[in-house]
């Protein structure tokens, strides 16, 4: 692994504390090479842009259950895009997302929505890809 | 028939009684033992329950050998109420059907109970938002985003007030998925059937108010354990003396089940929740057969229908077991497991989503076969959002046919002596004792939610069951097996009200802008001096609702004195 693993946060922003999703996803990126910090329970859009970039992670997950991904999600991207990270760090989501609110996330600048019953084996080369990409860009 | 002959040739007419049931017995173990070898030959694929207990092919009177038709498995009503906790069960009286709804403020979730009464519900779930839910107000910047959204905001004693407009207290019975505040929201309650002329002796219903779980995997917490056990104490000696039709605690494993544990591992942990809060009544000087038949059990409904089953009828015999054995308790009542549950959860899946009506369906036949007091079953786009109308409607639907055109609730505990029911009963009961005794070993619940070993087993049985569907092993229709391209979705889900939430907000602002604001600041003042102290905070708490404090002062001031937890995040 090394310094060339890729370095996700699994984040739970808002109050909503059902986390059974961000863990398994936490689980499977590890068993997938990944190095994996995962947040706990409700944090606000700006401390998980702060740990983010104190992580120095390629990747953001944010789980959200609670039907609130529409404005928590624009406020971490505008967090990130504010501290010149948006194109360092990736974002994806996941969570109880209607397949309405999947377009808007993405014009947002998400890198990947993972709505309910989204497979591991999905999720996992989408984070990879889009990780590869931007080092790719960057460098 | 052939049984009566071989007896009669084997006892040549002057056997007793004994040896004729003897030779009876005889002969069926002889026919098991060359059905079994015929059987053996044969390559049948090996079963095993979702909790990974390995099953026969086939139960017999074998399989009960060491089962007391009477001290086991007994009668309904009867000690240790395997077979349910009422005499006549569901003949007597049909479980309660209770749809877990809110959202909005609180006229919109009015209007929506009002029409669930109409539609034949016969009791009230209040969903209450995430802020409400975390004691902070609809106008804090925490809450922003979460106002109304997966239930209703409810600030202060004006928002109760309008929720229960035009219900009355003293015939219905409300539910409230309510923990950390449960305090406030309890005496907001009773407020409320006070100013109907309801006296709370006569007020009826439950709050959730377990906060273990909340540490493990549902999240709404706030307070450390310690201060948080003593306002649920609180609360079940408040309304032991003043409220003893309410159920002030529902200890549940709901939460632990939808995260991922097993069945055995969920009825083990909620009853290992539940003999921490005993005991801490006990510590308080409660007295065992006055207040535990005011707790009750919540409960997720899966998808293995007889380890459900199973779940059910263990857990009343090892919490009567528990109640009666280690606590000394001799009342009836108060060695009842008297359990509600929800149908749906984690098991509902956002591919061929319709599916869910049918999963709903046979978890709530699981549940009503297991003995349950009360039933919310989920809507089927409950993966997506919130119900509508009419899925709510489709829902309640989904009891109603089972109560009223199958026949289920004829007869009580109908699976009572099923060879495989009672053998499958014995083994979920053996199972989570073990569990339960590893954790007292381990120094109770607290500790090992405190350590995070809890929150750990579970997400890794959830991982783990994540990986049994995704290679296939563990069948999820229209996930991975008969599955088919998902049209594009035309599903109207519901949308949320983003008015609403100002709307709350303006409301709460009135209230702040009208009320007596000297009686806030002294009831704020004395609750403050009340928690440095170790008297019994409910009065106090009563006299802050009465005054139109808010949910989030009240917090405030019970997070400045007792602090918050510090959730273990390792993964």
């Amino acid at each position: 692994m090394g310094s060339n693993a890729i370095r996700v946060m699994v984040a739970k922003p808002g109050l909503d504390g059902h986390d059974r999703g961000a863990k398994v996803i936490a689980y499977a990126l590890r068993d997938a090479g990944m190095e994996v910090v995962y947040t706990g329970l409700r944090h606000s859009p700006e401390e998980i842009v702060n740990a983010a970039m104190q992580e120095d992670v390629d990747a953001v997950g944010l789980s959200i259950l609670s039907g609130a991904h529409l404005p928590l999600t624009e406020k971490v991207i505008a967090g990130l895009a504010a501290a010149g990270q948006d194109k360092e760090i990736a974002v994806f989501v996941g969570g109880t997302i209607p397949e309405r609110d999947v377009a808007a996330l993405k014009k947002m600048g998400v890198a990947g929505v993972f709505p309910t019953g989204t497979p591991l084996n999905e999720i996992v080369p989408a984070i990879k890809d889009a990780v590869a990409a931007r080092r790719g860009a960057g460098a | 028939m052939a049984r009566e002959l071989e007896t009669e040739k084997s006892g040549a007419g002057t056997a007793s009684a004994e040896t004729s049931q003897n030779g009876a017995d005889q002969a069926f173990a002889g026919a098991e033992r060359r059905w079994r070898e015929r059987v053996a030959s044969r390559d049948i694929p090996t079963a095993k329950t979702s909790s990974g207990l390995e099953l026969d092919v086939l139960y017999t009177p074998q399989s009960l050998r060491d089962s007391d038709p009477l001290t086991d498995i007994g009668l309904p009503g009867d000690y240790p109420f395997t077979r349910g906790v009422q005499p006549t069960m569901h003949r007597g009286r049909l479980w309660t059907m209770r749809q877990y709804s809110g959202f909005a403020t609180p006229k919109e979730s009015n209007e929506r109970y009002r029409w669930l009464l109409e539609q034949g519900q016969t009791g009230i779930s209040v969903a209450l938002d995430l802020p409400t839910q975390l004691g902070l107000d609809s106008d804090d910047p925490l809450a922003a985003d979460d106002v109304g959204r997966v239930g209703v905001a409810v600030d202060t004693l004006a928002d109760m007030e309008i929720l229960f407009e035009g219900i009355p207290l003293d015939r219905i019975s409300t539910s409230f998925t309510i923990n950390a505040t449960a305090s406030i929201l309890l005496a907001m309650y009773l407020a409320v059937a006070e100013r109907q002329g309801v006296p709370s002796a006569k007020v009826t219903g439950t709050t959730q108010n377990d906060i273990l779980k909340e540490y493990v995997s549902r999240g709404t917490w706030i307070f450390p354990p310690e201060p948080s056990l003593r306002l649920i104490v609180d609360t079940i000696e408040h309304c032991l003396k003043h409220a003893p039709r309410f159920n002030p605690i529902s200890v549940a494993g709901a939460h632990f089940h939808d995260a991922g544990a097993t069945v055995v591992q969920d009825l083990a942990y909620t009853l290992s929740d539940g003999i921490t809060y005993v005991q801490r009544c006990i510590d308080r000087g409660l007295k065992v057969d006055e207040f535990a038949s005011l707790i009750s059990f919540f409960f997720y409904t899966h998808n293995d229908f007889f380890e459900e089953i199973a779940k059910y009828r263990a857990g009343r015999r090892l919490w009567a077991r528990l109640m009666k054995e280690r606590f000394g308790a001799r009342d009836p009542r108060a060695q009842m497991f008297r359990f509600g549950v929800v149908c749906g959860g984690s098991t509902l899946t956002a591919q061929q989503p319709q599916n869910n009506i049918v999963r709903v369906a046979y978890q709530a036949l699981a549940s009503v076969l297991g003995g349950v007091q009360s039933m919310f079953t989920a809507a089927w786009d409950e993966p997506f959002a919130i119900p509508t109308e009419q899925t709510a409607e489709l829902a309640l639907r989904t009891q109603q046919v089972l109560a009223y055109e199958t026949g289920v609730s004829n007869v009580a505990d109908p699976l009572g002596g099923s060879y495989y029911v009672e053998a499958l009963t014995d083994r979920v009961e053996r199972e989570a004792r073990a569990i339960i005794d590893r954790i007292e070993k381990l120094g109770g619940m607290v500790p090992c939610i405190q350590s995070g070993l809890i929150q750990k087993e579970i997400a890794a049985e959830a991982y783990r069951y994540q990986k049994r569907v995704e290679s296939g092993e563990q069948i999820v229709i229209g996930v991975n097996r008969f599955v088919r391209p998902e049209p594009e979705r035309r599903l109207e889900l519901y949308q949320a009200d983003t008015a609403a939430a100002v709307r709350q907000r303006e409301s709460l602002a009135r209230v702040r802008a009208t009320r007596d604001s000297k009686r806030v600041a002294a009831a704020l003042a004395a609750l403050r001096e009340a928690a440095r102290g170790s008297e019994n905070l409910m009065p106090l708490i009563s006299e802050a609702v009465k005054a139109y404090a808010s949910v989030g002062e009240i917090c405030g001031v019970l997070r400045q004195e007792f602090g918050t937890f510090k959730e273990p995040v390792g993964l």
